[in-house]
C-alpha cells in the first residue's frame, strides 16, 4: 500500500510550489508552533520517543533518546543544537531537496529541537557544494526572523533561540559530528575522541546534539499530528516515512517519501518506475548509501527498506540512497571507484585508516583489471577486517564495508577476472 | 579513586585518568606513538588498543577514561592482533630505511615492529612519498618516515607556544610542515627531535654522525642557561656528539632549551689548549710552570688588596672557590662575580635567588615580569611558566621593551621601573603572586634601586609570606648563583677593579664585560676555556676546562646545587679549572687544603648549604621582609640582556651551527631596494 499523498511530511519535495514563507504557510508549516513548545521540553521528548523516530542520518539512533541526554539544568555553559546539513554520502541528496524546497519544515523543527534541548542557538553546517541551497536557506531564516518566528521570543513563546548557517568548505569527512563541530570551531575536520560525547562537551565545549536534517525537518510535523501517527507506518522499531533517494539503473531515477519497510522490489517499480529492463536484469543494488555493503538481486527480491531488515542481511539503511545496477554494471570497478573515494576522505588522523584505504584501493584497481593473486583476495578483506573497528570514528567502517560486500556476494566474479587475466597473459607470453 | 582490574591486577587510580595509566599503575606496558604524557591526547596511532570488558570494540587507552570496577585486558589474542594490524598499517608506507635513518637503535617504531612487526610485508603497492620540509638549521626532516602522530604538532602549540606546525592534507596525502616553508621560531625545537617516535625529525647537526650504541653516555647539566636543565653528554672518544635532556621534574621536566643542545661543536673550536704568556708585548705558547711563574712573579710584588678576581658566568662552584681561597691566602677581599654589572645585592640569599622555584610556578596564580625576556633567557622556564598560563586563571603583566612575544598574553605595563605600579592590583587579588626581575632590571645603573623597588613590591603585593616566597631573580647562566651562594662578591666592586682599583686581575671564565674597560697596566690573567675577546687581552692564559669537561658542581637560578660529570678530557694542556688553582697554589707555597675532588666538595658544602644537599631546593617562604639597600629608580627604559639568542656565551660564539642559526634567526639584512 502506498504512502498516502496526505500523511507525506514534505509537501513540497519537487519544487512545485515556491519554499517561500506563504507558501509554507499555506502548506501547514508554523501552524501552532507555539503552542508545541508550551507543552515543555519533557512534553516534546516524549512525543518524540513515541514517535520512534530514529536518526536520518545513517546510524539510525533513536532521535528522542538523544535529545534527553542533553543537561536539563545548565551548568553555566549554553547548549547548542547543529544540524548536519553536510550532505556528502554518495548517492544521497534528501536534505538537498529540503532545503531547497522545503527549508521552512528545517527551520521550524530546529526552533522545536533547540526548544526541547534547551539551546540558546543552532547551527546549520552546510557542505559547501550546497550554495544555491545555502542561498535558500538563509533567505528563509531571514524570513523566518522577520516574521518573529525566530530570535527573542521566537513565535511568541518567550523562548528566544538564534539560527545560522555555516557552509563547509567540502570534506566527506565533516559530515562525522565531531569532526562538523571541529570544522564549525574554525578547525581542521577531525573527529574528536569520544567519550566525552558532544551531549557533555561539544561545539566551543558546551553540550551540543548534532541531528541529521531530515531527522530534524520531520520534528513539526510528528508534534502536530502526534507521535503516534508517525510510528503507524513502519514496523515496529523502523517506523515513519522516510525520503528514498533512488537512483542508477532505474528508468525514472528519483527522491522519494515513502514509509519505512516498504519492500525494495516495491519501492524500485512503483516509485522509480523499474529496473532498466526490467527486474530480472537487476545485477545487486547498494541500499543506503555508499558506505552500506551491496545487496545482490536475490536478497533484493524480498528485503524490506529499514533499519533491522537490511542490518540482517548485514547492509543497512544508511541515508535510504538506494543505488541501482543492473548486469550492464561491472560491479568490482563500481566499488573500487567507492573505495578511492573513501581513501580521498579519509581525514588522515588515525593509521588504520590513513594507510589502510590506499591500500584497499590499490587492491581493489589489481582486483578491477585481475592483475592479482587469487590469494590477494584474502588479503584484500583481512586488512578491510583490520581497519574496521579499529579508528576513532565510523568512516573507515563505512569505507570498507563496500568491499567486504563485494567479496561476500561477488568472489566468485573477482575470482573470475582473475583467471581471465592471467589466462590472457600466459598466452601473451608464450606466444 | 577509581578500582581498576588490569590483566587481573587490581590498581587504584584517580578518577579521569586514562586506561594507559591504569596499566602503567599495573606494571603494564603499553606501546603507544602519538601519546606523550606531556601533550593532548591525541588518540590517533590506534597502537595502545585495549580490550575492555563490555566494550564491543578495542579501545584507545589512552584516551579512554577509567570507571570504577572496570577490566582492562592488555594481552589478550584481540589485542596482540590489533597492535599487529596497527604495526603492519604504520609499516606499509614508512620506507625500509633504518640503515640510513638517525632514529636507528633508538626509534619506538622500530622497537615495537620487532614484537608486533612482521618479517615479512604483505604489501606490494608503490609506497608513499612525501617532499621533506625545510624547518630551519636544527630539525632536519625526512617525511617519509612520518607517521602523523602529531606530537610535533602538538608540542609546538602546546609546550613551546609557537604553532607553527600543523597537518595539511587529508587522509594519506596528510604531511606534517609548516604549511609555507619557514624555519621554526621556537628555542625549544630540538625537542621535537626527542619526542618524534620515528626518524622523521632528527637532528641536523647530528645527522650521519653516529648510532646510539657507540656513544659513551653522562649524566650532566646544562649551564647555558641559568635554568640547570638536567641532561646526558653522549660523547664519542675526544667529542661531544650530541646533547639531549634528562627527566628531572622540578626543574626542566624532560626538556631543554636549543643553545644548551646545539652548541656543543663550539667545544672544538676557539679552545685554550695550552698556557699562553706575554712577551715583548705578545702573547706566545708556553708551559704550565712558565705561566704559574710568570703569575707567581707578578702576585708575589703586590699587595693583597691590589689584586683582584672576577669569577663569570660559566665559573663553576669548585673552582670559584678556590680563586676565594687562593685570593685569603694573598690577602685580597676584591672578589666580584658579577661580570656584566648587574646590581646583585648578595647579602642575603633569597635576594638573588628565584625563591619561587620553578616547580613552584606551578602553584602561582599572577606573575608579574620585570626586565626580562623569559622566552630568550630560559626558554625552559618559560615553557613552565606557559604551562601554568594554559592551566587557566594566571595574569601575566610584562615590564619591557615592547614588541616581545613571550608565547603567553602578557599584559605590557610600560618599559620603565615605574610601570610596576601598573601591576599592584592584580597581584594584591592573587594568593600566592610572583614576580620575575630578570638581567635586564639589574644591569643598569639603578639597578640596585629597581631591585629594592621590585622587593618592595613583592612585599606590597603579599607575595613574602612565611608560606610563599614570590621574589625572583632569574639569571642567564649555571655559574652566576653558584659565586654568589659562596661570598664571591667583597672588597672593591668590579667597576672599581676595572678602573685600575688593582694591579692584576684574575679572570676566572669571566667574559661578561668588554675587555676594553680594564684600565691599561692592569695584569691580567684569563683562565677559561674559549679564546674569546677576553683571551686577547690577557697577559696569562690559563687553558681551562668547558662544562663538559670537568665533575663539577653548578647552582641553577633557583638556588639548586647539580653535579656534572667529565664526559670528554679537555683539550691539550687544559686542565680542570679548580685544579690549576690547587697547582699554582701549592707551586707559590700556599697550598689550598684540598687534594681531591671529595675533599673540595666537603669545603664546598661548609662554605654554603646549598653544596651539601645536591639536588635539592632550600625553597620555602620569606620570613624577613626587609628589602635590599636601594634608591629610588629612574625613568630609563630596560633594555633585554642578550641580543642574539643563539650567540649569547662563549660557547655557543664558537659553534657553527649556533652562528647558522643566528643568522637564519638573527637581524635580517636589509633588502636592496627594489
Amino acid at each position: 500500500m502506498a504512502l498516502h499523498d496526505r500523511d507525506r511530511i514534505f509537501q513540497n519535495l519537487y519544487g512545485t510550489q515556491p519554499w517561500n514563507l506563504a507558501a509554507a504557510r499555506m502548506r501547514g508549516n508554523w501552524d501552532g508552533t507555539a503552542a508545541i513548545l508550551a507543552r515543555g521540553r519533557d512534553g516534546i521528548i516524549e512525543e518524540m520517543k513515541a514517535s520512534g523516530l530514529r536518526g536520518r542520518g545513517g546510524a539510525g539512533f533513536p532521535t528522542g533518546m538523544k535529545w534527553s541526554f542533553m543537561p536539563k539544568q545548565s551548568d553555566g555553559r549554553p547548549s547548542y543544537l547543529v544540524v548536519n546539513a553536510d550532505e556528502s554520502e554518495p548517492g544521497t541528496c534528501k536534505d538537498r531537496d529540503i532545503i531547497r524546497h522545503d527549508p521552512h519544515t528545517l527551520i521550524e523543527g530546529c526552533l522545536i529541537a533547540g526548544f526541547a534541548m534547551g539551546a540558546v542557538a543552532g547551527y546549520i553546517y552546510i557542505r559547501g557544494e550546497y550554495y544555491n541551497e545555502s542561498v535558500v536557506l538563509e533567505a528563509a531564516i531571514a524570513e523566518a526572523y522577520e516574521a518573529g518566528l525566530l530570535g527573542k521570543n521566537a513565535c511568541g513563546s518567550g523562548y528566544d533561540f538564534e539560527l545560522y548557517v555555516h557552509r563547509g568548505a567540502g570534506a566527506y569527512i565533516c559530515g562525522e559530528e565531531t569532526a562538523l563541530i571541529e570544522s564549525l570551531e574554525g578547525k581542521k575536520g577531525m573527529p574528536r575522541l569520544k567519550p566525552p560525547f558532544p551531549a557533555a562537551v561539544g561545539l566551543y565545549g558546551c553540550p551540543t546534539t548534532v541531528n541529521n536534517v531530515e531527522t530534524i525537518a520531520v520534528v513539526p510535523e510528528i508534534m502536530r499530528r502526534g507521535g503516534a501517527w508517525f510510528a503507524s507506518f513502519g514496523r515496529p522499531k523502523n517506523s515513519g516515512t522516510k525520503i528514498f533517494c533512488i537512483q542508477g539503473h532505474v528508468n525514472k531515477p528519483c527522491n522519494v517519501e515513502a514509509e519505512m519497510s516498504i519492500p525494495m522490489r516495491e519501492l524500485i517499480e512503483r516509485y522509480a518506475g523499474g529496473v532498466r529492463g526490467g527486474w530480472d536484469n537487476l545485477l545487486c543494488v547498494i541500499p543506503g548509501g555508499s558506505s552500506t555493503p551491496l545487496l545482490p538481486k536475490h536478497i533484493c527480491d524480498d528485503v524490506l527498506m529499514d533499519f533491522d531488515a537490511l542490518r540482517e542481511h548485514r547492509s543497512g539503511l544508511g541515508t535510504a540512497a538506494v543505488i541501482v545496477m543492473d548486469k550492464s554494471t561491472d560491479i568490482i570497478k563500481a566499488i573500487a571507484r567507492l573505495a578511492a573515494f573513501y581513501k580521498h576522505e579519509s581525514c588522515g588522523q588515525c593509521t588504520p585508516c590513513r594507510e589502510g584505504m590506499g591500500w584497499q584501493m590499490r587492491l581493489m584497481n589489481r582486483m578491477v583489471t585481475g592483475n592479482a593473486e587469487i590469494e590477494e583476495i584474502d588479503v584484500l578483506e583481512n586488512v578491510t577486517r583490520r581497519i574496521e573497528g579499529h579508528t576513532i570514528c565510523a568512516l573507515a567502517d563505512g569505507g570498507v564495508w563496500p568491499v567486504q560486500g563485494l567479496i561476500r556476494h561477488f568472489r566468485p566474479l573477482m575470482e573470475e577476472r582473475i583467471m581471465a587475466y592471467k589466462a590472457q597473459h600466459t598466452r601473451l607470453a608464450a606466444e | 579513586m577509581a578500582k581498576v582490574t588490569v590483566d587481573g591486577i587490581e590498581v587504584e587510580v584517580p578518577n579521569g585518568a586514562s586506561v594507559l595509566q591504569a596499566c602503567e599503575a599495573a606494571g603494564k606496558e603499553v606501546p603507544r606513538f602519538c601519546y606523550h604524557e606531556r601533550l593532548s591526547v591525541a588518540g590517533n596511532c590506534r597502537m595502545c588498543l585495549v580490550e575492555v570488558e563490555k566494550a564491543p570494540k578495542p579501545v584507545a587507552s589512552c584516551a579512554y577514561p577509567v570507571m570504577d570496577g572496570m577490566k582492562v585486558f592488555t594481552d589478550t589474542a584481540v589485542v596482540r592482533q590489533a597492535r599487529r594490524n596497527v604495526m603492519e598499517f604504520l609499516l606499509i608506507n614508512h620506507p625500509l630505511d633504518c640503515p640510513i635513518c638517525d632514529q636507528g637503535g633508538e626509534c619506538d617504531l622500530q622497537d615495537q615492529a620487532v614484537a608486533y612487526g612482521h618479517d615479512k610485508s604483505r604489501y606490494g603497492e608503490p609506497k608513499r612519498a612525501v617532499k621533506d620540509k625545510d624547518i630551519g638549521p636544527l630539525v632536519k626532516t625526512v617525511m617519509n618516515r612520518c607517521i602523523q602522530c602529531t606530537r610535533c604538532v602538538r608540542f609546538c602549540a602546546e609546550v613551546a607556544g609557537t604553532p607553527e606546525l600543523g597537518g595539511t592534507n587529508r587522509g594519506e596525502n596528510m604531511e606534517i610542515g609548516t604549511y609555507v616553508e619557514k624555519a621554526l621560531t621556537s628555542e625549544l625545537s630540538g625537542n621535537l627531535i626527542d619526542i618524534c617516535p620515528v626518524g622523521a625529525l632528527t637532528s641536523r647537526p647530528y645527522a650521519f654522525v653516529s648510532r646510539p650504541w657507540e656513544l659513551s653516555k653522562t649524566d650532566s647539566i646544562d649551564v647555558l642557561d641559568a635554568v640547570g636543565a638536567n641532561i646526558r653528554v653522549d660523547a664519542r672518544g675526544p667529542e661531544v656528539l650530541r646533547i639531549i635532556p634528562r627527566i628531572n621534574e622540578a626543574v626542566n621536566e624532560e626538556w631543554m632549551a636549543d643553545r644548551g643542545r646545539f652548541s656543543f661543536d663550539g667545544l672544538k673550536r676557539r679552545r685554550l689548549d695550552r698556557p699562553w704568556v706575554t712577551r715583548g708585548g705578545k702573547l706566545v705558547a708556553a708551559t704550565w710552570p712558565e705561566a704559574f711563574a710568570a703569575i707567581a712573579a707578578k702576585l708575589s710584588a703586590l699587595p693583597g688588596e691590589r689584586i683582584g678576581a672576577v669569577a663569570g658566568a660559566l665559573a663553576d662552584a669548585e673552582s670559584v672557590l678556590a680563586l676565594k681561597d687562593l685570593m685569603a691566602a694573598y690577602g685580597s677581599t676584591n672578589l666580584d662575580c658579577r661580570d656584566d654589572f648587574a646590581a646583585i645585592d648578595a647579602s642575603r640569599p633569597d635576594f638573588y635567588r628565584f625563591n619561587t622555584t620553578i616547580a613552584g610556578i606551578d602553584e602561582a596564580d599572577a606573575l608579574l615580569i620585570i626586565g626580562s625576556d623569559v622566552r630568550r633567557e630560559a626558554p625552559v622556564l618559560n615553557a613552565r611558566i606557559r604551562k601554568r598560563w594554559s592551566a587557566g586563571k594566571f595574569p601575566v603583566g610584562f615590564i619591557g621593551p615592547r614588541g616581545v612575544d613571550l608565547t603567553y598574553p602578557a599584559t605590557h605595563l610600560g618599559d620603565t621601573p615605574a610601570a610596576m605600579a601598573g601591576f599592584v592590583e592584580t597581584l594584591k587579588a592573587a594568593q600566592k603572586p610572583m614576580i620575575i626581575l630578570g638581567r635586564g632590571a639589574l644591569q643598569r645603573a639603578d639597578g640596585a634601586a629597581v631591585l629594592a623597588a621590585g622587593w618592595q613590591l613583592a612585599a606590597d603585593v603579599g607575595a613574602l609570606t612565611p608560606d610563599w616566597h614570590g621574589f625572583n631573580l632569574l639569571h642567564l647562566f649555571g655559574g652566576q648563583v653558584g659565586a654568589l651562594e659562596l661570598g664571591f662578591v667583597q672588597g672593591k666592586p668590579l667597576a672599581d677593579m676595572l678602573a685600575g682599583g688593582v694591579d692584576a686581575l684574575w679572570l676566572l671564565n669571566a667574559d661578561g664585560f668588554e675587555p676594553s674597560r680594564i684600565a691599561p697596566g692592569t695584569f691580567v690573567i684569563y683562565q677559561g676555556h674559549h679564546g674569546d675577546a677576553m683571551a686577547a687581552r690577557a697577559d696569562v692564559i690559563l687553558p681551562g676546562a668547558a662544562y663538559t669537561e670537568k665533575d663539577a658542581t653548578w647552582v641553577n637560578t633557583e638556588g639548586r646545587a647539580q653535579r656534572g660529570r667529565l664526559a670528554i678530557f679537555p683539550p691539550g694542556e687544559a686542565k680542570e679549572d679548580w685544579r690549576i688553582l690547587r697547582a699554582y697554589s701549592e707551586g707559590v707555597g700556599k697550598t689550598l687544603p684540598y687534594d681531591d675532588t671529595n675533599a673540595i666538595r666537603a669545603r664546598l658544602a661548609q662554605a654554603s648549604p646549598v653544596f651539601a644537599r645536591v639536588g635539592d631546593v632550600v625553597g620555602g617562604g620569606c620570613t624577613d621582609t626587609t628589602a635590599p639597600a636601594g634608591g629610588t629608580p629612574t625613568d630609563a627604559p630596560f633594555v633585554l640582556p642578550i641580543a642574539v639568542y643563539h650567540q649569547a656565551d662563549v660557547i655557543s660564539r664558537a659553534s657553527d651551527t649556533m652562528a647558522e642559526c643566528a643568522a637564519v634567526y638573527g637581524p635580517q639584512p636589509a633588502m636592496a631596494a627594489e
